[in-house]
Formats: structure tokens, C-alpha cells, sequence
């Protein structure tokens, strides 16, 4: 990109400051299906800082993986990102790049890590060779050269006799094991912001904790930002600085990672922190929140949790509460926390 | 092809040399089927007689000699006998299997390679590619197999080359079909997505990450094809219009000795056991292949 946008130049001044890494406004990704428009991110903002972890919880459904997808420029038809821009701190608007400027920043400047390292590997392809192809592809690297860093970035994932493991396939490593694979895959051109959809959902939970250790060690050697999505608010509790709360595309609440723990203020969060089981719970009923995620072609009027919310009252069948600054840097959508009712 | 036999490998037995243990697998797999062994036993005699044609001592297979007309199998100097023309069987069997052979394998490549990309494109992209060649596709598979071998020789005119093209064309509608199967489901595994992800392109993903995963498909098709391109090529050799003399295959071969089939029936009867035979071989390796790279069968 030569030209810049006026937004992009502003960016890439901001980056000597303080400003963000990457900084989402009004993002809306649509998918055309047969019974009409689906609306599964609908109008998200949030920003994340360099070196920052920043939490995106919600129920399946809630549009997280597809927020994440459009940030990756991964959005297939019959989807498309239809509004808003995704600004990265010295590349400008993501959403107006071409499909080839899109691959130069895949895998180099932002990676992802998804959901299942069962089938996130090529099964037919050697580890290593998998992790080299990340470095071919971004760096001018020869095939002996990248299997070398390849084997030193298996070390660095903790994974014992690296130079065995490279020259293994998928089916020989167990879960934990191609994680780790992932994560050295992600990590292997030191990107900038890496995004990580459930990074350890699919996996054992002694194992979860190694992977989880395994990212704040790589994140905070490598001083990459990273947006994980989970739905797990232990997860959260453990990795996160901000957290961000997303319900049927939207985000309903965002806040300090202190903040949501402490003073949850949406009823929806409220009821993700108390269904998390503990201890002390022992013999009592599991706190769950009644219903589902609505059809996100049939939303109710009004506010999209309305139908499930304990608080439900009289101004949120009427109008879509706006995501309002609370004191703290805490950001809400509800009309409990919103005088401005409409009538 | 090393990593396709490897996934194959017996599960929780880590391999000491990379390679070896995974390579065995699949061939003892392949070994525990009697069949597939025949079948591989058949293929590779019929390899032997169409490399070995030149190095051993065989009669000149074009040598007319009159006087052995339509010899008898064990006549001296005759081993199988002798044809119309008191050209040596054996050795015409022999040359005659390099030809045979080279038709069916370059024509099996070719519409491999034709069908593997149309396949690839068409279930990768989708869109109008995919309408246009699975339009195509459909067309070429609307006319019977060999009515179309016979209006593209009609086209192009008879001789090896054209009967080789024309059993060519007739099955890239085969493996169009295969390929974009394996294609369409290959493109939406997380994989690919992953691969994405690390910033890979259309033709890195689909010539290396798709297309490696649908070698074990690809091989199974190809080996089973084999067998049809042999029967075909004989075919158009036998109603000449593929082969020309003085060069000779298994079917032209059959067609000759046909007019002898009374006084001497094994001038078309070794020619015609030979094509059978090479293609039951290339039938049941073919099965034994399926068998032995499913997935499925891996638990048994």
C-alpha cells in the first residue's frame, strides 16, 4: 500500500504513541442464506493494544469465531464483511486490502490458532514441513534453513526431542502435542496479534493449563497482542486483560478483565460468571441461563437478550439498548445501566 | 506418497526409521489379501514381458515365414506357435505387451492429469468454473464410452497416437468426477483453513494440500482405470483403428487370428488370455488397493 487513507495515515502516526494495535469499528459481516440476510456479527467495536490479551466470551453462536475470521480476511462466501474497518496499526484498513495484500499479512503480521488440532494439521504432511511452509511462505528462507528454525521454534513450544518430532506426521502426536504444533506454526513468523478461537476447548484439562502457559510465555517473549475467544471464563480469568462479552453478533459488554469478575453489569454476564460451578457449590442445582441463543434471522425486538433476561422490563421490548461508557473504562449495552429510555 | 502411506500406518506403534515400518504396513496390508496378491502377480508379469521384449532371445516378432504358417503351440521354434503370416506368438506377445501397455499407461496418465486439475478447479472454486467443466463433464459422460473413442478417432483419424488420445479423452470425465468429490469435501476441513490462515494461496493449497490428501483416491482410481484403458485400446485395435501394422498389440493381434479361429484357435486365444488376464491383474490390485488405503478397513 502506497496510498494511504487519511484513517490509515492517522494510524501509522499513532503507533509511535500508545494507540492501538488493532482497532475495530462498527464491524458487520452478513451471510446470504436461503431464508435471507444473517447478520452474525452486527456492529461490533472494540480495539486491542500491542502486547495486550483481549477476551472475546460468548455462547456458540454469538459470533465470536466470525469476528475473528473477518479480522483474518477469512470470510467465505456466502459471507461477506459488509460494513465498518478493521484497522492495523501500520497497515491501514484490512477490509479494503486485496486477496493478495491479505495473504502477505496472514501468517506473517496476524496468525490464528483454531479450535481443533486433531484436524488443523495436514495429515499427510511432516510436522516440520508444515511449520517451514509458514516461513517460506513469509520469509525469503530456504527449505534447509526454515526446517532448522522449525525444529528450534518445536523446542520453544516445549515439545521434547524436537528434532525427532519434525519428521513425524499429525497421527503420531497426541492432542497437547499438535496444539503446540499449532502454536509454533502461528508463532513461527512473530506475529504482531495473534488470534486464537478456543485454543484448548478440544483438549484434556491438565492439558488446557500447559497450552494456556504455553501462550502467556509466547506472548509475553514475543510481545504479541492476542485476541482470544473462548467461552470458558476461566480462560479469561487466567489469560486476559480486557474482556470483551458478545451476544448473538453483538457485544454486550466491555471491560477490564477486575471489572467484569467484580461488577459484571449485564444480566447476560452476570449469568456466564454464575453458572461457572465452584467448590462451595457442592450439592446445589448448576446456575444455567434459561433458553438460547435466539435465531439470529428471527431476532426479538428490542434488546437480544430480552427473552432470557431475568431483568427484562419495559424499554427493552422497545428499542436496541447503544453500548453506553460506564465509570472505569467499563462499556455496556443495557437499559438498566442507560437513563436515556426511550419512550 | 511417502506421507500417504505413513497416515496409513498402524496406529500407536511409533516407527524407529521413518519410512520403513509405514511402507510395510501398506504392503502387508495389501499382502493379506490373496487376491490383490494374484492381482499384483498378474501386473507385474505383464511389466516383465513388455520390458523384457528387447533383451531376450526372442524371434524377430515381424519375421514372416511362411512355412511355420499357423505352427502349433510347441512347434520347434515356436514355443506358442506361429500366426497367419508364421510370425512367432511368443515373441509377438511379448513386444505386443510394450504396446499395449505404454497406450493404456500414457493414456491413463493423461486423463489423469486432465481430470485431476478439472476436478480440482471445479470443486475448489466452485462458481462458474465448477458449471462450465461439470457441464462438460456431463456431456462427456452422456455418450456411450466407446461410441466417443470412435467419433474422436473418426475426427482425428486411426493410428497408436490418436487411439491413445481418444481412450484418453473418453476417461477425464472419470476422474473429473473422483477428484471434485474428494475436492469439495477437502476444502471445507480445518486444515485448509489453517493453511489459509498462514497465508497460503489458491495454488499452494490446492496443489499440495488437496491434492496430496487425494493421492490414496487417485491411486485406487488409476489402477482400476488401467485395466479399462487396456481393454479399450485392445478394442480399437482390434476393429483397426488404433494400432497400424506393421507395429502390433494384443488387439490387433486378436483381431487377425480371429478369421483362423476354427483351424488355429490359439492364434487369437494367447493374445486374448494375455488381455485378460493383464486386466483381471490390474482389477484385483486395484481392489486390493481400496481395501488396503480405506481408512475403515484400518480397524479390522
Amino acid at each position: 500500500m502506497t496510498v494511504h487513507s487519511p484513517k490509515a495515515k492517522a494510524a501509522d502516526m499513532d503507533d509511535k504513541t500508545d494507540a492501538p494495535l488493532l482497532q475495530v469499528r462498527n464491524l458487520r459481516t452478513e451471510f446470504d442464506t436461503h431464508a435471507g440476510v444473517l447478520h452474525a456479527v452486527d456492529d461490533v467495536s472494540f480495539s486491542v493494544d500491542p502486547g495486550q490479551v483481549l477476551g472475546v466470551v460468548g455462547e456458540s453462536g454469538s459470533g465470536k469465531s466470525v469476528t475473528a475470521l473477518s479480522i483474518m480476511g477469512l470470510i467465505a462466501r456466502p459471507g461477506r464483511v459488509a460494513a465498518g474497518s478493521i484497522e492495523l496499526a501500520g497497515h491501514g484498513d484490512l477490509t479494503t486490502k486485496t486477496a493478495a495484500e491479505m495473504r502477505k499479512i496472514r501468517g506473517d503480521v496476524i496468525s490464528m490458532i483454531f479450535q481443533e488440532p486433531m484436524t488443523s494439521l495436514n495429515p499427510v504432511f511432516r510436522i516440520g514441513w508444515q511449520i517451514a511452509e509458514a516461513l517460506q511462505l513469509h520469509r525469503d528462507m530456504g527449505r534447509k534453513e526454515a526446517m532448522e528454525q522449525a525444529t528450534d521454534l518445536l523446542a520453544r513450544v516445549g515439545i521434547a526431542s524436537p528434532e525427532k518430532r519434525v519428521r513425524e506426521f499429525p497421527h503420531q502426536l497426541s492432542g497437547g502435542m499438535r496444539q503446540r504444533a499449532m502454536i509454533a506454526m502461528a508463532m513461527a513468523c512473530a506475529p504482531q496479534l495473534l488470534l486464537a478461537d478456543e485454543p484448548t476447548t478440544a483438549l484434556d484439562v491438565t492439558v488446557q493449563a500447559q497450552i494456556l502457559d504455553l501462550m502467556v510465555q509466547m506472548q509475553h517473549a514475543e510481545g504479541a497482542a492476542v485476541i482470544l475467544i473462548t467461552h470458558d471464563m476461566g480462560v479469561i480469568a487466567e489469560m486476559a486483560q480486557k474482556v470483551a462479552v458478545m451476544y448473538a453478533g453483538v457485544v454486550v459488554e466491555e471491560a477490564s478483565v477486575g471489572e467484569i469478575f467484580d461488577t459484571p453489569l449485564h444480566p447476560y454476564t452476570q449469568g456466564l460468571l454464575a453458572s461457572i460451578p465452584r467448590g462451595n457449590s457442592r450439592g446445589q442445582e448448576l446456575q444455567a441461563i434459561p433458553g438460547l441463543v435466539p435465531n439470529l434471522l428471527h431476532l426479538p425486538t428490542g434488546c437480544r437478550f430480552r427473552e432470557r433476561c431475568p431483568a427484562a422490563h419495559g424499554p427493552c421490548a422497545k428499542a436496541e439498548p447503544p453500548l453506553k461508557a460506564m465509570p472505569h473504562g467499563h462499556k455496556v449495552r443495557c437499559w438498566l445501566h442507560n437513563t436515556e429510555v426511550p419512550e | 506418497m511417502s506421507g500417504q502411506t505413513s497416515q496409513i500406518a498402524a496406529e500407536g506403534k511409533a516407527p524407529e526409521a521413518e519410512k520403513g515400518p509405514a511402507r510395510q504396513s501398506l504392503l502387508s496390508r495389501l499382502a493379506q489379501n490373496r487376491l490383490s496378491l494374484v492381482g499384483a502377480f498378474l501386473v507385474a508379469v505383464s511389466i516383465f514381458m513388455a520390458i523384457s521384449a528387447p533383451f531376450l532371445p526372442l524371434a524377430d516378432p515381424n519375421a514372416v515365414n511362411t512355412s511355420d504358417r499357423l505352427a502349433d503351440i510347441g512347434a520347434p521354434g515356436h514355443l506358442l506357435g506361429a500366426d497367419e503370416l508364421g510370425r512367432d506368438i511368443l515373441s509377438r506377445l511379448f513386444w505386443g505387451a510394450r504396446i499395449t501397455l505404454a497406450v493404456a499407461l500414457a493414456a491413463t496418465a493423461i486423463a489423469m492429469t486432465v481430470g485431476t486439475i478439472m476436478g480440482l478447479v471445479s470443486g475448489y472454486f466452485l462458481g462458474w468454473a465448477d458449471t462450465v467443466i461439470s457441464r462438460v463433464v456431463d456431456v462427456l459422460m452422456a455418450f456411450p464410452y466407446f461410441l466417443l473413442a470412435l467419433s474422436v478417432i473418426a475426427i482425428l483419424g486411426p493410428g497408436l497416437l490418436n487411439g491413445m488420445l481418444a481412450v484418453a479423452l473418453v476417461n477425464v470425465p472419470f476422474f473429473a468426477r473422483i477428484v471434485r468429490g474428494t475436492t469439495l469435501s477437502l476444502r471445507e476441513s480445518d486444515f485448509v483453513l489453517a493453511a489459509r490462515g498462514m497465508g497460503a494461496g489458491h495454488t499452494r493449497i490446492l496443489f499440495r494440500h488437496i491434492l496430496m490428501n487425494s493421492v490414496s483416491t487417485l491411486i485406487v482410481a488409476t489402477t482400476l482405470n488401467i485395466g479399462w484403458m487396456i481393454t479399450a485400446a485392445a478394442a480399437l485395435s482390434f476393429l483397426g483403428l488404433g494400432v497400424q501394422p506393421p507395429t502390433s498389440d494384443w488387439g490387433t493381434m486378436l483381431a487377425s487370428g480371429r478369421q483362423y479361429l476354427s483351424a488355429a484357435p490359439h492364434t487369437s486365444l494367447l493374445p486374448g488370455l494375455a488381455i485378460f488376464f493383464t486386466v483381471l491383474g490390474f482389477n484385483l490390485l486395484g481392489d486390493g488397493l481400496r481395501d488396503a488405503l480405506d481408512p475403515r478397513m484400518r480397524e479390522v
